[in-house]
């Protein structure tokens, strides 16, 4: 069974905990991964490589630039893991 | 160097940090040191029973003790080593209005990210190209950990990492030098690291012989000068050292550990991995070294030598010393890879902060498992129990030879204060 959003958003928080030491708590829906999370590029990808793994999708690099949010994220591997 | 240096130029150590085999900083290690105490164990991993060799000098606190877990997913080991000691040495050095501008790093090391290298090698093949981490290259290239060292503490007068093999971590002081005697730098954070304890490196030093191979005997296995000697053992850590112009020392009022005197740089172009039979190219560094501080070789109280416990390189530095400070030399020798195994690219800086340890505290470390001295070492090996040097103004020499036929002798004075 696929996860559900907020499923997915508590496996994302965790992933961006690990791989940049921001806060599980600080990662919600609405904030941005540049602008708000402060998160570059490369700390994106692994960010993306870890949450491929960890449910399963796969998230092209061309996608990935449309994630602006968390929110974005969160949509887009529900959508991909249905 | 004709005339005597000026302030601005003569370049001082106030700041020391190492993570070694026997201490996870500075104090811990000089202690063991000073004890005579060995890092070197049995390795547990599932491979080790595939290699000869099942022994190495592991570092005693895991840089994952010592860091954020992001550090340590950011850098290769080599890389958290480094951190780890140079955060040390800056908070030694107490240095608190620095323009970065006006601050370099130079840390060397001998084979960079390798483990970094190899474990994604492995997820290539067993996971696919895309689990190959998007931060893979940033943390295998060899100028990684300086350049996180830079990033840590906003260096901006450059950032070097010199790569000779064994001899990475002294030709990292000696590059520091000459940045802050040629103005590029007021102060340079030099050092060495290294992090290369794994199957392969394992397996390639034992197919050259390298590596000793007394299993049963982990603490017993590196014996410098010994005739029982069978090779090196593979240790992992780094040093790193703060170096300031006597200047910039003085005007903060620094505590000021020891003077980096002059560096003496030479290459054999004999064999890519053996050194010259006779360590001509040691002892030509070795005068140059002494020739550029100023001193005779009688002025040399203490050495801290490279003496890995392979039969050939001891004996061809044994011979070079010999010849460099003359029969008459009262200097004391010691071999402190005896203890922390042999770091590669941090053990020319680990040893550089034992000799100014050595200066500044007066005393020189034992060199364990000297038992039966080898017939051609006329050499005086301090043995069992540390030696106290003299008083006064006194100096030391601390060699560092490499692979590629790499050879660096480094001249540190004591500073009165």
């Amino acid at each position: 069974m696929a996860a559900s959003e907020q499923e997915i958003l508590e496996g994302l928080a965790e992933i961006v905990n690990e791989e940049t030491g921001i806060a599980a708590e600080d990662v919600q829906p609405d904030k941005s991964f540049t602008d708000d999370l402060d998160i570059d590029s490369l700390s994106m990808m692994t960010i993306v490589v870890n949450a491929e793994e960890k449910f399963g999708v796969r998230i092209p690099d061309d996608d990935v630039k449309g994630l602006s949010t968390v929110g974005d994220a969160v949509s887009y591997i529900a959508k991909a893991s249905a | 160097m004709s005339g005597p240096l000026t302030d601005a130029q003569r370049v001082v150590v106030t700041g020391l940090g190492a993570t070694t085999p026997v201490g996870g900083d500075v104090p811990s290690t000089w202690a063991a040191l000073l004890a005579g105490q060995s890092g070197v164990k049995l390795l547990t991993e599932d491979w080790v029973e595939t290699l000869p060799v099942h022994i190495a000098a592991p570092a005693a606190v895991d840089p994952s003790e010592q860091l954020a877990r992001v550090e340590v997913k950011r850098n290769d080991r080599s890389g958290q080593f480094a951190l780890v000691a140079a955060r040390e040495a800056w908070a030694d050095a107490a240095i608190t209005d620095m323009d970065g501008d006006r601050l370099g790093v130079v840390i060397g090391t001998g084979i960079g990210g390798v483990l970094t290298l190899l474990a994604n090698y492995d997820s290539l093949l067993e996971k696919g190209p895309r689990r190959v981490h998007p931060l893979a290259i940033p943390m295998l290239m060899p100028n990684s950990a300086a350049a996180h060292v830079a990033l840590d503490l906003g260096a901006r007068a450059g950032v070097h990492t010199p790569v000779s093999a064994c001899a990475s971590g002294a030709e990292a002081m000696s590059f520091a030098v000459d940045m802050i005697r040629s103005g590029r730098a007021d102060v340079v954070v030099a050092g060495g690291t290294e992090a290369a304890i794994h199957q392969l490196n394992m397996a390639a030093f034992a197919n050259m012989q390298a590596l000793s191979t007394r299993n049963d005997e982990p603490e017993r296995a590196s014996r410098p000068y010994d005739k029982g000697r069978d090779g090196f053992v593979l240790g992992e850590g780094a040093g790193v050292v703060v170096l300031e112009s006597a200047a910039h020392a003085k005007a903060r009022g620094a505590k000021v550990y020891a003077e980096i005197a002059s560096s003496g740089i030479t290459s054999d172009a004999h064999h890519i991995a053996a050194p010259d039979p006779v360590g001509r190219g040691a002892a030509r560094a070795m005068q140059m070294a002494l020739d550029g501080a100023g001193i005779d070789a009688s002025d040399i109280v203490h050495v801290n030598a490279h003496a890995t416990s392979t039969p050939a390189g001891d004996v061809a530095e044994a011979q070079a010393m010999a010849t460099v400070l003359g029969a008459g030399s009262t200097a004391c020798v010691s071999a402190t890879k005896s203890m922390t195994g042999h770091l590669l690219g941090a053990a020319g800086a680990i040893e550089t902060i034992a000799t100014v340890l050595a200066l500044h505290e007066r005393t020189a470390p034992p060199t364990v498992n000297l038992e039966d001295p080898d017939d051609d070492v006329h050499i005086d090996v301090v043995r069992g129990e540390p030696r106290k040097l003299p008083d006064g103004p006194i100096a030391a020499l601390n060699n560092s030879f490499g692979f590629g036929g790499h050879n660096v002798a480094l001249v540190v004075k004591s500073v009165e204060q």
